[in-house]
């Protein structure tokens, strides 16, 4: 079965979606996204949709799935790139993904998660782990 | 007996045809189609003439069933001349008077011919009045159906032109609002702002709702669904122009937007400066300061 890939930036993961999100595939997503997050000790997760044109009720309510399970985490998601064909459509299914970070691309999301991993650094957390990963 | 009226219609028109058509054309003249100013004197003889002509052909081919075959060609011929009096500007009167005027030459010219034969001038009346009804509904139909285009082609046309996005800045647009919200323009008016701020990467949107005469609850939920929408693309939104009236009226409904609101397009504009990291200025004031 294939798998999306995760990449690891920093403090941050990067996670593109660049095929037709089938509900197995969502799942397990989901499931290595966690993984990696308690793994990697990221605080920032960055989701790249631009790529996506098809959604259904199953796919927002992952990433609003995700974007719970990385809070309790203590890490912040970031959704970027939703075309707009695909928020008319979350919209009208009633999907408004609140509690998600949204950004029109990757380099705005990264500003946003960047802004995170910075203020964390001056209330003096998240150091530490990044220094074990090292 | 209805044959009998058919064949008696059918001379009358074509022994008859010139003088019909001056007939015609006199009356024509005197309703005042022509005062109006919208038609040439040439032009309506021109078509009163086509139309008769055709009428005598189609009598011959198809006998009284104005919706058969052997009509097919005049009422072409009427519905182009209804379609174009529409366009013109004309009264549906006029333009139902333009078939039913033919109904006196008609029934004169058929005294005329048949004056001895009582039976087969009555028999001509009906048939012609029948026949004559019938091509004048017709006119009239299409006469509503081209209002209809014109209206629906107008709706079209303000709801295209009533949702333009406009930039304001880098990063910030506007979406001016002009009439009531019903889903179907919701759905333009998302899609525009969504492409908007797709093509030009804004962070902040603007919508103002000085031209929205009255929100309630349904025009409320459909701007909240555009915000939403928004902000899924990663774009805040700021609704503006809220006149007071309306937002009296908003309070007692019981309508809430959970949004940023401000009262004018000014307001939400310099808001929108900030959050981006911008500022208005005064240049002399400015200048003052850099003497201090």
């Amino acid at each position: 079965m294939d798998r999306i890939p995760i990449l690891k930036l920093g403090g941050a993961l990067i996670v593109t979606i660049q095929v037709d999100m089938h509900d197995r595939l969502a799942l397990a997503l989901e499931e290595d996204l966690t993984a990696m997050i308690a793994r990697t000790g990221a605080r920032g997760v960055l989701i790249e949709i631009s790529a996506l044109e098809i959604v259904d009720s199953f796919i927002g309510r992952m990433l609003v799935s995700i974007a719970a399970v990385s809070r309790v985490l203590d890490a912040e998601t970031v959704v970027a790139g939703m075309r707009p064909a695909v928020a008319i459509t979350l919209v009208e299914l009633g999907l408004e993904l609140t509690g998600i970070k949204t950004a029109l691309n990757v380099e705005r999301g990264m500003a946003l998660i960047q802004a995170r991993l910075s203020k964390d650094e001056e209330d003096g957390y998240g150091g530490d782990r990044d220094r074990h990963e090292g | 007996m209805t044959m009998d009226g058919t064949e008696v219609l059918k001379r009358t028109v074509t022994e008859d045809e010139a003088a019909i058509l001056g007939d015609w054309t006199g009356a024509l003249r005197e309703s005042g189609s022509l005062q109006s100013g919208r038609i040439r004197e040439a032009e309506l003889q021109t078509q009163a003439k086509a139309v008769l002509a055709q009428f005598r052909d189609a009598l011959a081919a198809g006998g009284l069933d104005a919706d058969g075959e052997g009509y097919a060609s005049l009422r072409e011929t009427l519905a182009d001349i209804s379609r174009s009096r529409a366009i013109q500007g004309f009264t549906p009167t006029d333009t139902a008077n333009f078939v039913f005027s033919l109904k006196e030459p008609v029934f004169e010219a058929l005294r005329r011919t048949s004056a001895a034969d009582a039976s087969a001038l009555a028999a001509g009346v009906w048939a012609g009045g029948k026949v004559l009804d019938r091509l004048g509904l017709h006119t009239m139909e299409v006469f509503l159906a081209s209002r209809e285009d014109v209206i629906g082609r107008q709706g079209q046309e303000i709801a295209e032109l009533s949702t333009p996005v406009v930039r304001l800045w880098d990063g910030i647009l506007a979406l001016p609002l002009i009439g009531t919200l019903d889903s179907a323009r919701t759905g333009v008016v998302m899609e525009n702002l969504l492409q908007a701020i797709v093509d030009e990467e804004a962070e902040i949107a603007i919508i103002d709702i000085t031209g929205v005469p009255t929100v309630d609850t349904l025009v409320a939920q459909h701007l909240l669904k555009t915000v939403a929408a928004a902000r899924l693309m990663g774009a805040d939104c700021i609704v503006s122009g809220i006149r007071p009236q309306i937002a009296q009226t908003m309070v007692h409904l019981g309508v809430e937007l959970n949004v940023v609101s401000k009262a004018t397009l000014a307001d939400a504009f310099a808001v929108a400066l900030r959050r981006t990291g911008r500022k208005v200025v005064r240049q002399q004031a400015a200048v003052a300061e850099e003497r201090r």
